[in-house]
């Protein structure tokens, strides 16, 4: 168990990178606390999977450095940082048992038999594995043969960190859930450091204390799922959280209200002068019809999905979506919305500008 | 649905039966045909039964013929498959010199067996050929035409060197195909090389090596051209195999009856093995699948 720190890490698969384009990881110096359940999400092609191998060892980062508890290991090999790592696809050996697949790491290692037997045995009974214990990992089907990686990964106790790259793509959806919890449990039990790399959002804010959210290279925003639910740090959290995404407007600050084509939009604060592309980005449960006040807006259709009603509009020429009961009434013309001022984010250049004192 | 009845349909299987009939049966059955008689010449034949076929099994000569075959096939087989493993596994995996390795590997593949035979002839000869110049000159004593241990020894590195490439180049062509997620897990779990091997890239080149065996035990034990040109089967009988017996028999000596019955025994042995590989292999793929 270990704090892990990177320090101005980046690194590129060319040889010879030459703009900030180059790199598949932009320079980037963060701490992950000892003991945390964090989730690194982002679209694919991000870079989560580069920076998951970098910490893992498998790759060398092109600059910067790796530390586990202060101690450089930048440098050293992956067997050396005993990291345990669960990959997307199942890794089987096919020739091993089921039981002398999740004994392998142990073996490696030199533990002794009883010791070994002992958790091979816990582990299995916490991937559901144990009536299969002894039999051939060959010609089992997929989720199988992806429980037994994650047994794999589970089975040694003393990692410095356990680190998941999309774990449970393959998995069928009911033992999603079932080792979900079974992971969270083991965080609990043992207090490793455990990084999950996933694309689905439910997964990452279901599974970790803090989300790591990642675009185009770099890590955007950290923050608890509540946190980046209200306050999303850059446009990308705002979109990719939340279904649907955030509404993200292209807007004119003026003091405390955004202007929106001609619609003006009350803000909690004020702003200043803002330079770049400046954007307001609201939520589509924090806008609601109304028959009065507001401003108009067009609604195009309405998609009932069981809980709530989700309303595609356009907003003086913008596609918004908004979020309402299931008993509300969406009149069919002449509508007006109302945002909450509190709830209105304010970006300039993607990234979210924080507002005078009111 | 019901099946409209045609007979006229068996029209269409007509060119590939006159096909096979042509290549396979009719040859086939004029050695079967040949097998049975006895002829004094004068295109006169008469019946001889089985009389053949008794009389090449109870042959040493055959039996002896026979043993040096297998000992061949099973000597190449022993060198070429542990070699051509441990080439592919020290090649490059991509970039530029992994395609240089492939030219340079497939090269032997390419050259004809007469020629390849040629070219070993001449490389052994003790007073123009660089290999066995360069042994005479050291002080060890090389001559293949005289020494049986010798003429062994030059037609053995002659297949090794001829067709290790493919076994080579169908272990690598397994090697590539495993992703790499498997050594990643390797690393992390902290398997040793030998363990690599042994749990992740063998497995995964079985099938790959069974064919490769298969193709080099048919290969080797039909083996003629080669050992033919540079020993012409000797010195005396050492490096007679099968075909160059039978060759010898047929066309030297003539006896066609008796080559007749030898060709079909040596072609019974063939599909046998053949048999028991086929049947081997299904059986690991329904294991693969089922178990």
């Amino acid at each position: 168990m270990a704090k892990i720190t990177l320090d101005n890490l980046a690194h590129s698969y060319l040889p010879n990178p030459k703009s900030e384009d180059d790199f598949a990881l932009k320079q980037m110096t963060h701490d992950w606390a000892d003991g945390e359940a964090y989730a690194l999400l982002g679209s694919s092609g991000c870079g989560k999977s580069t920076l998951l191998n970098i910490i893992s060892g498998l790759l060398i980062p092109s600059q910067g450095r790796i530390l586990f508890d202060g101690v450089d290991v930048t440098d050293q090999p992956t067997a050396a940082r005993n990291i345990a790592q669960v990959f997307q696809f199942p890794v089987v050996y096919d020739t091993m048992t089921v039981k002398e697949n999740l004994a392998f790491p142990l073996k490696n290692r030199g533990l002794p038999a009883d010791e070994i037997a002992r958790r091979v045995q816990k582990v299995g009974a916490m991937i559901g594995m144990e009536a299969e214990l002894n039999r051939k990992a060959r010609g089992l089907t997929a989720d199988a043969k992806q429980k037994i990686s994650l047994g794999r990964g589970m089975v040694r106790e003393d990692v410095n960190a356990l680190l998941f790259d999309e774990p449970l793509t393959v998995i069928d959806p009911h033992m999603k859930w079932e080792l979900r919890t079974q992971l969270k449990k083991l965080h609990h039990d043992f207090g490793h450091t455990m990084i999950y790399v996933t694309h689905d959002q439910t997964e990452a804010l279901t599974f970790a204390d803090k989300v790591v959210v990642m675009y185009d290279g770099r890590v955007v925003q950290i923050g608890t799922p509540e946190e980046l639910f209200e306050t999303p740090e850059h446009t990308f959290v705002g979109y990719f959280i939340g279904s649907p995404g955030m509404n993200v407007l292209p807007a004119r600050i003026e003091g405390d209200r955004a202007m929106v084509g001609d619609g003006s939009i009350p803000l909690a604060r004020g702003y200043g002068a803002l330079k770049g592309k400046v954007e307001i980005g609201v939520r589509p449960e924090y806008g609601r019809l109304v028959t009065q006040g507001g401003l108009p807006v067009t609604v195009n259709r309405v998609e009932d999905v069981g809980r709530h009603k989700i309303i595609r509009a356009t907003f003086f020429g913008h596609d918004i979506n908004l979020v309402a009961g299931e008993d509300q009434q969406v009149p069919a013309d002449g509508a007006r919305v109302e945002f909450e001022p509190e709830r209105v984010n304010v970006y300039s250049d993607d990234w979210r500008v924080v507002g005078q004192a009111a | 649905m019901d099946k409209t009845v045609n007979q006229k349909a068996w029209f269409l299987v007509l060119p590939v039966l006159v096909l096979v009939a042509f290549s396979a049966v009719i040859p086939l059955m004029t050695v079967v045909n040949y097998s049975v008689q006895d002829t004094f010449g004068n295109n006169q034949f008469f019946w001889a039964g089985l009389e053949w076929f008794s009389e090449m099994l109870e042959s040493q000569r055959m039996w002896d013929a026979l043993w040096r075959q297998l000992t061949f096939s099973a000597i190449i087989l022993a060198i070429e498959v542990p070699l051509g493993i441990f080439v592919a596994l020290n090649m490059p995996k991509k970039g530029f010199w992994a395609s240089v390795c492939l030219v340079l590997m497939s090269l032997p593949l390419l050259i004809p067996w007469n020629v390849v035979g040629t070219i070993w002839q001449i490389f052994g000869r003790v007073d123009i050929g660089l290999l066995g110049y360069t042994l005479s000159k050291l002080g060890i004593s090389y001559n293949y035409t005289q020494d049986i241990f010798a003429a062994w020894v030059t037609v053995i590195v002659m297949d090794v060197w001829h067709w290790t490439s493919l076994v080579a180049l169908l272990a690598y062509a397994g090697l590539q195909s495993i992703p790499d997620a498997y050594y990643q897990a390797a690393k992390i779990d902290q398997a040793s090389r030998w363990k690599v091997f042994r749990y992740i890239e063998l497995p995964k080149m079985t099938g790959v090596l069974m064919i490769a065996i298969l193709l080099r035990f048919m290969d080797s034990f039909m083996i003629y051209t080669e050992p033919f040109v540079v020993t012409g089967g000797g010195p005396g009988n050492a490096t007679t195999f099968l075909s160059i017996d039978l060759v010898k028999m047929a066309l030297g000596q003539f006896d066609l009856g008796p080559a007749a019955a030898f060709s079909l025994m040596y072609f019974l042995v063939i599909l046998l093995i053949s048999w028991v590989f086929y049947t081997v292999m299904t059986n690991l793929d329904k294991r693969d699948a089922t178990s």
